[in-house]
């Protein structure tokens, strides 16, 4: 039987920051975008600009679900619902269960959507073997990928709130993972902050074979890390990205600095994405060797 | 004197020969390929020519042919369908499972007959159960553009270059896999196969792909209605920790490129 290629094998070929054709470090030029930001505001902003030129109809986002800081993934197809989106949740909200009911209840032809560099992976898998995704390859022309070290669930951010950091869910007005700690800042203007070894534990298995950091397959992708406060660090990779980007350039929704004279700058990036990749590639397999003469599946090499 | 008639030549000498083989479906597969519009007739155009197919040409007898694209699950009780579908293996290079009732029996795994005007036809097999299936397309219905994405990476594969080859053989490579891994497809294989695995990173992708809305997310993993699951294996073959395949999904600027200008 044919043997699908072993994934370190080829993410030496892209390395650890994926392929891109420009790398800088932005943040939005609209006040009241950053006001809500988690750092730049560039998902935000990079939609808005988007929407408002017909580049894409609707975008799918992590909106405000039933619980405090449960996110839900939902269609938004005005500034107002964008914007109500904004900023970071920490848990999971599954963008792309959405995709084609997008193109089917919602009727849009051009969709944007927001993700972690996994979900950029199902996006793409999803367009190049559409199994169950009738007529919804050609129709994704925004794809922003998020910086992620892992996920949590629900349950686990909610333990780490309540439990480690002994705040109310509804109490809390930004969460952030950011110089080594797990930052809960409280709406009176309490700060809690975790050592992350404290979260380890709590996050999401399926995170711990993950190959990609800084979202490779997405047209834009963006994350905190390597820019100063209140900036993101941008990598602008398709041909379809760098086009919506130039325009948004053009158009002066970003102010941006070149990523060689930010610090801390991609030597970070890249020293997190080498150190989250390398971790994984050996969870990956250790997963061959768990049992006795018994592996746990490896998707990298089929879906057997 | 006899007048030599001159015969039209073709316009592309180096077709592969492709079949539709209707078993127990309800053609919505076959619908799905000509859902490719102006695509289906560029391939028939330039790729490949229709040597057999019930509703589309006119032959009677399963022919030699590249590439047979198999729709429906086997009727075991039918003798011709049993005949039939050995003869496509022996009569096709390539085997291709089209739909989950092809693949994994889907909706016809729930018939125990009684229905008109053939009651005592009521067990149904997966074409995987009597012959050696090359690729698999699941799904209710397949999506008409992973068809036309088979149908060209089969064209590659048979007619290519060295590169062509190289690529359609490792686009092609997971669909084989799932053929391999059997005839048994359900809502279950998300749980059994990826969370119990602790795989799910909760994308979404099942829940999207599942073409009878049977999967919601709860806490962001997949909660499958198992009444509603139809057993059409396009949730298990959507999710990214089923397969993904690096040497194949990264690449996907130039392959939708080729695709497209294949089809142009």
């Amino acid at each position: 039987m044919p043997l699908m290629r072993h994934s370190n094998e080829v993410r030496e070929m892209a390395g650890e920051l994926g392929k891109y054709k420009l790398c800088v470090s932005a943040r939005s030029a609209d006040k009241a975008i950053l006001k809500r930001a988690q750092d730049g505001g560039i998902v935000t902003q990079l939609f808005k600009f988007a929407l408002e030129e017909g580049i894409i109809e609707g975008a799918i986002v992590a909106g405000p679900g039933d619980e405090p800081w449960r996110p839900r993934p939902f269609i938004a197809t005005t500034v107002e619902e964008l914007m109500s989106a904004s900023g970071t949740k920490y848990n999971i909200s599954p963008q792309v269960s959405w995709i084609k009911e997008a193109t089917r209840s919602y009727g849009l032809d051009k969709i944007g959507i927001v993700g972690t560099p996994c979900q950029m992976q199902a996006v793409r898998k999803g367009q190049l073997y559409p199994v169950g995704l009738r007529d919804v390859p050609d129709k994704i022309k925004l794809a922003i990928g998020i910086f992620c070290m892992e996920n949590f669930s629900y349950q686990s951010v909610k333990q780490l709130v309540e439990d480690h950091a002994a705040m109310k869910m509804e109490a809390v007005k930004k969460m952030e993972i950011g110089k080594g700690k797990f930052w809960v800042y409280g709406q009176r203007g309490q700060v809690v902050q975790l050592p992350l070894k404290v979260t380890h534990k709590y996050e999401q298995p399926g995170c711990h074979v993950c190959l990609d950091y800084v979202a490779n397959l997405a047209d834009v992708s963006t994350g905190s890390v390597g820019s100063p406060d209140g900036w993101s660090t941008v990598f602008v990779r398709t041909r379809n990205g760098d086009d919506i980007w130039s325009k948004a350039i053009a158009a002066g929704c970003f102010e941006t600095k070149p990523i060689e004279q930010v610090k801390p700058g991609l030597e970070l990036v890249t020293k997190l994405a080498t150190e989250k990749i390398t971790k994984n590639q050996k969870t990956v397999e250790e997963r061959a060797k768990f049992g006795v003469n018994k592996s746990l599946r490896n998707p990298y090499l089929g879906p057997k | 004197m006899a007048e030599t008639i001159k015969k039209e030549e073709k316009p592309v000498a180096d077709k592969i020969t492709v079949g539709h083989v209707h078993m127990s479906g309800c053609t919505g597969c076959l619908v799905s390929l000509a859902d490719n519009y102006g695509g289906l007739l560029t391939i028939l155009d330039k790729y490949a020519d229709l040597v057999y197919g019930l509703t589309l040409a006119d032959v009677r007898h399963i022919p030699k042919m590249d590439v047979a694209l198999v729709e429906g699950s086997v009727c075991i009780q039918d003798k011709i369908s049993v005949q039939e579908i050995k003869e496509t293996r022996e009569k096709a290079a390539v085997v291709v499972a089209v739909g989950g009732c092809a693949c994994y029996g889907n909706i016809t795994r729930f018939t125990r007959g009684g229905q008109q005007n053939q009651p005592q036809h009521e067990s149904y097999l997966p074409v995987g159960d009597l012959i050696k299936v090359d690729v698999y397309i699941p799904g209710c219905a397949p999506c008409p553009q992973l068809i036309r994405n088979v149908c060209v990476m089969a064209y590659l594969l048979l007619k290519g270059n060295k590169d062509q080859q190289e690529l359609a053989k490792k686009y092609l490579t997971p669909l084989m896999l799932l053929a391999d891994r059997g005839t048994e497809a359900c809502g279950c294989d998300l749980m059994y196969d990826v969370v119990n695995q602790g795989l799910c990173m909760g994308c979404g992708s099942c829940a999207a792909a599942c073409p009878v809305r049977a999967i919601t997310h709860e806490y962001g993993k997949p909660n499958v209605n198992r009444e509603m699951c139809i057993k059409c294996g396009a949730c298990y073959a959507q999710c990214p920790r089923s397969f993904f395949n690096f040497d194949v999904i990264p690449e996907f600027e130039g392959i939708m490129d080729a695709i497209d200008a294949a089809l142009k």
